[in-house]
């Protein structure tokens, strides 16, 4: 059994890969993700699961990675946006963001994506208002949500 | 967030050992990292619960249905059983938080999420919830989301949550298991607290309990139920009313059970007793309905900034009723 730590070892799959990371305890998902294994496509923005930006998939669920410990995602399957595309070859939703200019400046824009992705495998992307409803979660402070709504409805029926 | 120590536990036995020595909880944490972040939890040591066997969502023999403490807020929102005889707590589901959120969060950890009052998650401000005798500061300051009944000149911080709202209107009971290994059932209703002068305590758990579980009884399948939550905005924000309402009718279309409840505007998930008195025994219609909303705002005590919150509750009880009846 292991003993309370102030840090410790962990080993978190992201993208398929494992890493073995020495971590303080209070790291979250989000911190260890960008800062120690640099994968900074997963933004942080208010730090407190208000924004949305920070949204990654944990065993397939959509989740904010601001609000969770990194030692709570030990044997989990973590997704970020650097995990979605295939080589070159864009998903269907990153694709439709472009297809559709969803965004502006593009901060929200990795959260937006990975939580469409979510989303489109609940099977619940078939309106435009309950993709609004669904995607309520994740803020665009440029406010590209028309064409963030029609990028995603246009995935969704292909199959996303 | 100030240094604390971290380990799962892998069973309750060491759950209750460690909590009896201070160690706090974190299930899915989507509150716990907010207050940890903000500085309002200072904790030594956080123990991890997440490896407990008690997520599953179970239909007993006998048509209850049974919620581990682990069950994620989404899986219970879109069980086929809940939604089908227990409409009122999948709609307190589906509008509680954002979706990443309703797939981190735990039901039990939802009966026990902390007030947004503005004042408890600000550290720099006297409050008497997250510091006993320090004063309380949205008495006379910014009490806009603040409660109208069942708060205290020591607190008057509503209690933020859906689920519990709807689980009084289903008869719900938390079974709690205590340090020394005993369990017991406690009615949702009687689980919470009213603040009075101890508005640090919030519920009737005690140090080294840990809930296990959350079981909606077969008899409330009997009765049609709704939820209808008001808010700043249409989606993923706390309720400033809420109503959930459950009716059983005979065949004439009479009452002849009823519960309502209320929440966003008290210090407690709050049961509307007089509400329910008014339906019993009558035929649903848009006048009764009125007629009993009307009562939900007995003994009210509204103060400078949230006196808007006695006819939107009256309003919300009322379009709920409207809805349930199909009359809306």
């Amino acid at each position: 059994m292991q003993e309370p730590a102030r840090s410790f070892g962990v080993t978190l799959t992201v993208n398929g890969q494992q890493h073995r990371l020495e971590v303080d305890a209070r790291t979250t998902l989000l911190d260890a993700l960008r800062d120690r294994l640099h994968l900074t496509g997963t933004k942080k923005g208010c730090g407190l699961g208000q924004c949305g930006a920070c949204t990654v998939l944990l065993d397939g669920r959509r989740i904010v990675s601001c609000l969770t410990l990194a030692a709570m995602s030990q044997g989990k399957e973590i997704t970020t946006i650097e995990g979605l595309a295939d080589g070159d070859r864009l998903h269907p939703v990153q694709a439709a963001f472009v297809e559709h200019d969803a965004f502006q400046c593009g901060y929200c824009t990795p959260g937006q994506i990975m939580s469409a992705v979510g989303l489109i495998r609940e099977g619940h992307a078939r309106s435009e208002d309950e993709i609004r409803e669904l995607m309520s979660g994740n803020i665009c402070r440029c406010g590209a949500y028309t064409n963030i709504v029609a990028a995603i409805r246009q995935a969704a029926i292909q199959g996303g | 967030m100030q240094p604390f120590a971290y380990a799962a536990a892998p069973d309750v036995a060491t759950v209750a050992t460690r909590a009896m020595r201070g160690a706090e909880f974190i299930a899915g944490g989507t509150d716990m990292l907010q207050l940890l972040q903000e500085g309002v939890r200072r904790p030594e040591e956080i123990t991890d619960i997440n490896g407990l066997p008690l997520s599953s969502v179970e239909e007993e023999p006998d048509g209850a249905i049974r919620l581990g403490t682990l069950a994620r807020l989404q899986e219970v929102a879109d069980h086929a059983t809940v939604r089908q005889r227990f409409a009122v707590v999948a709609e307190a589901l589906e509008a509680t938080a954002s979706p990443m959120v309703r797939h981190m969060a735990t039901v039990g950890g939802n009966l026990l999420q902390r007030t947004r009052c503005l004042y408890f998650r600000d550290v720099t401000t006297p409050c008497n919830k997250r510091e006993p005798g320090s004063g309380c500061s949205a008495w006379d300051g910014q009490n806009r989301i603040n409660a109208i009944l069942g708060g205290s000149e020591a607190c008057i911080a509503v209690h933020p949550s859906d689920l519990p709202v709807a689980l009084i209107a289903v008869d719900a009971e938390v079974l709690i298991r205590h340090a020394d290994g005993a369990e017991h059932w406690v009615p949702i209703e009687d689980f919470h607290r009213r603040p009075g002068d101890t508005p640090h305590i919030e519920t009737v758990l005690r140090q080294g309990d840990l809930i296990l579980a959350i079981r909606i009884p077969a008899h409330a399948a009997g009765r049609r139920s709704h939820y209808v939550k008001v808010r700043d905005r249409a989606s993923f924000a706390w309720a400033l009313a809420s109503a959930a309402v459950a009716l059983r009718t005979d065949e004439t279309g009479t009452v002849v059970e009823a519960r309502v409840a209320a929440g966003g505007v008290a210090t407690k998930p709050w049961r509307l007793p007089q509400v329910e008195q008014a339906l019993l025994g009558r035929r649903l219609d848009a006048a009764i309905a009125a007629q009993a909303a009307a009562r939900a705002t007995e003994g009210a005590a509204p103060r400078h900034g949230n006196a808007f919150k006695v006819p939107l509750l009256r309003h919300t009880v009322e379009r709920a009723l409207l809805e349930l009846g199909g009359f809306a």
